[in-house]
C-alpha cells in the first residue's frame, strides 16, 4: 500500500513566488526575462536576465572598418537608427578633424527628429497597448507610416537605413524630401492633440499611470537613466543642449524637466518632445543650404592612434562612443555605451513595492529596446 | 565648470600619485588600482567637483596589461573627465568596485566580469550577464573560439 503524500499547497499572502516574465512576453518588447519575486500581487523584488540576442557587437567591430561599424550599430536601437549611426560618424570626424558640410548637418538633424518621432510614436502606441488601450495602437502606426514613407523614399528603407557615413551622407536626398517633410509636419499637428484626447486625458489611464514607479532624481542620476525617462525626474541630461552638434545650437527647443518622478510624468515628457520635434523640424526644414552632400573623405578611413569619445542624445536617452584606435582601419576597441542598458537595471528599485500589472506600465514607461541592451 | 588646469590642479592634491597624460581629448587621469576607489569618493563628495554621473564604464585588453576607463561627468557643473587604472597582472585582474558610488557601476561591471574577466572586490553580485559560466573572455585581444569567429 503506498504513502499518501499530502502536499499543502500555499497561495497567496503567506508566501513569497517566483514567476518569469519573459523572455517571450509581448510586454517585455522583446526578448527579456524578468525574474519577479511576488507576495501576493506585489512585487518584492524583480531580477533581470539579459543576453538572449547577445551578437558581440563590440567584438566584431574589432574585425570591421568604420563604413561598416555604421551597419552594426543599426541593430541595436533599431528605432533611433539614424542616432546611432550619427554617433559613429561623428567620432571619426572628430578624430580625423574632417568638418562636414552645413547641409549635412542639416540633413542629419531633420532626420534625428524624424526618427526621434517615429521612435515616440510606436512607443505611445506600444505604451496604450500595454495598458490595455488598443485604439492607441492603429493611431500610432498610421501617422508613422508618414515618417518611414519619408526614410524609404530617401533612404530605400525604412527601419534600418545606414544613410550615415563618416564625413557625410550616403546620397543626397530625394528632391521631394522637404516638401514631404513639411505636408508630415502638417498633417501630424492635426493628429497630435487626437493622442490627448485618447489616451492622456483619460482617468483609467490615468489611474494606472500617476503615482507609479516613484524613480527621484538621485536614483535617475545614481543608475544614469537618461533620455525622456530621466528628465521625467527632473534629470537634466540632453546632451542636444550639453553638448550641441549637429545644428541643434541653431534652433530653438526647451529641454523637457518633469517634476512627476512618476510613470505619467515620463509619459509627459515624451508627449512634449513630440511637440518640440515638430517644432525643431520646422524651423530647419525650409533651411536645408545647398552643397555637397559629403565631405571629402579617403576611401580607407584610419583613425590616428588615440581614444576618441562622443555622445548622442537618441530616442532613449545617451548614447556614448568610445573608441582606442591603433592606426590601423580597424578599432581596437569599440565601446558603446547604450541608453536602454543603464534604463533597464533600474527596474528593480522603482519597481518594487508596486502591484504586478503596475510593473507593465513602468517597463512601458521606460520604453526598451532590448537589442541595445545586450548589443 | 573647470577648466581643465583647475580640474588636474584639485585632483593632484587629492591623490598625489595620479598621472595626467598630455594631448588627450578629454581629461585622463591615471590611477593606481588601489586607489582609485577613494579618488572617486572624493570627486563625488567634494562640493567643486562634484562628479555624481558615471556614464561609461568599461575595460580595454593591451594583451601586456588592462585598463578600467571610467567616464565621469558632473550633472552640476558639467565638466567630465576620464578616469583609468591599469591593471598589469592579467591572470588575475581584481579592482575595487565602484557600486557603493554609482548603482549603475553595478552592472557595467558585471558586464566587464562577463567579457574581461575583471574581478571586482565588494561587488554585491559578481555574476556573468551574458554569456554562460564556461564561456570564455570574449573581449579579451586572445581570445580565440574556432567554431563562430574566423581569423583573416
Amino acid at each position: 500500500m503506498s504513502e499518501e503524500i499530502i502536499q499543502d499547497v500555499i497561495i497567496g499572502e503567506s508566501e513569497d513566488y517566483i514567476i518569469n516574465l519573459g523572455p517571450q512576453h509581448p510586454s517585455t518588447h522583446g526578448v527579456l526575462r524578468l525574474e519577479v519575486c511576488l507576495k501576493g500581487e506585489t512585487v518584492k523584488y524583480l531580477n533581470p536576465h539579459v543576453g538572449y540576442i547577445h551578437r558581440g557587437i563590440e567584438k566584431m567591430c574589432e574585425a570591421i572598418t568604420y563604413q561598416q561599424i555604421i551597419h552594426l550599430t543599426d541593430r541595436m536601437d533599431y528605432l533611433s537608427a539614424h542616432m546611432n549611426n550619427e554617433a559613429v560618424c561623428m567620432v571619426v570626424e572628430d578624430a580625423l578633424q574632417v568638418e562636414v558640410p552645413e547641409r549635412v548637418k542639416y540633413i542629419r538633424t531633420i532626420l534625428d527628429e524624424l526618427n526621434r518621432l517615429a521612435s515616440h510614436q510606436l512607443w505611445w502606441c506600444a505604451f496604450g497597448m500595454d495598458l490595455g488601450a488598443l485604439t492607441t495602437f492603429f493611431y500610432g502606426l498610421r501617422d508613422r507610416e508618414h515618417i518611414l514613407d519619408i526614410f524609404e523614399e530617401s533612404f530605400g528603407s525604412r527601419l534600418l537605413h545606414s544613410f550615415n557615413t563618416p564625413g557625410g551622407l550616403m546620397h543626397d536626398v530625394h528632391p521631394n524630401f522637404q516638401k514631404r517633410i513639411k505636408d508630415f509636419i502638417k498633417y501630424f499637428r492635426e493628429k497630435l492633440p487626437e493622442y490627448d484626447q485618447l489616451l492622456t486625458g483619460n482617468i483609467i489611464f490615468q489611474n494606472r499611470a500617476k503615482g507609479i514607479g516613484y524613480m527621484s532624481k538621485e536614483t535617475a542620476i545614481g543608475y544614469g537613466v537618461t533620455g525622456p525617462s530621466g528628465r521625467g525626474s527632473n534629470f537634466s541630461c540632453d546632451i542636444r543642449k550639453i553638448a550641441p552638434y549637429g545644428v541643434y545650437d541653431k534652433v530653438q527647443f526647451n529641454e523637457i524637466l518633469e517634476t512627476g518622478c512618476d510613470t505619467f510624468a515620463r509619459y509627459k515628457v515624451r508627449m512634449a518632445e513630440m511637440w518640440e520635434s515638430l517644432s525643431i523640424l520646422e524651423q530647419l526644414v525650409d533651411n536645408i543650404p545647398e552643397g555637397d552632400f559629403t565631405a571629402k573623405m579617403k576611401p580607407v578611413v584610419k583613425l590616428p592612434a588615440g581614444e576618441y569619445f562622443r555622445r548622442v542624445e537618441t530616442a532613449r536617452g545617451e548614447l556614448a562612443v568610445y573608441v582606442v584606435s591603433d592606426g590601423n582601419k580597424n578599432p581596437y576597441r569599440m565601446r558603446f555605451r547604450t541608453p536602454n542598458f543603464s534604463n533597464l537595471f533600474v527596474m528593480n528599485e522603482i519597481a518594487s513595492g508596486y502591484k504586478i500589472a503596475d510593473l507593465i506600465a513602468i517597463s512601458g514607461s521606460l520604453d526598451l529596446v532590448i537589442p541595445d541592451i545586450d548589443r | 565648470m573647470l577648466s581643465r588646469q583647475e580640474l588636474t590642479d584639485i585632483i593632484r592634491i587629492f591623490e598625489p600619485d595620479a598621472e595626467f597624460p598630455e594631448g588627450t581629448q578629454l581629461l585622463e587621469v591615471i590611477v593606481p588600482a588601489e586607489k582609485i576607489f577613494a579618488l572617486a569618493e572624493k570627486l563625488k563628495s567634494d562640493q567643486k567637483t562634484a562628479f555624481n554621473y558615471l556614464i561609461n564604464e568599461t575595460a580595454v585588453d593591451f594583451l601586456t596589461h588592462m585598463t578600467v576607463v571610467y567616464h565621469l561627468e558632473s550633472t552640476e557643473f558639467r565638466h567630465l573627465i576620464v578616469l583609468k587604472s591599469i591593471l598589469s597582472d592579467r591572470e588575475n585582474p581584481a579592482i575595487d568596485s565602484f557600486t557603493a558610488l554609482y548603482p549603475t557601476a553595478e552592472y557595467f561591471e558585471r558586464e566587464i566580469f562577463d567579457l574581461f574577466g575583471i574581478r571586482f572586490n565588494n561587488h554585491p553580485n559578481l555574476k556573468r550577464l551574458f554569456l554562460e559560466d564556461d564561456y570564455g573572455y570574449p573581449l579579451r585581444k586572445d581570445f580565440r573560439d574556432e567554431i563562430n569567429i574566423i581569423e583573416r
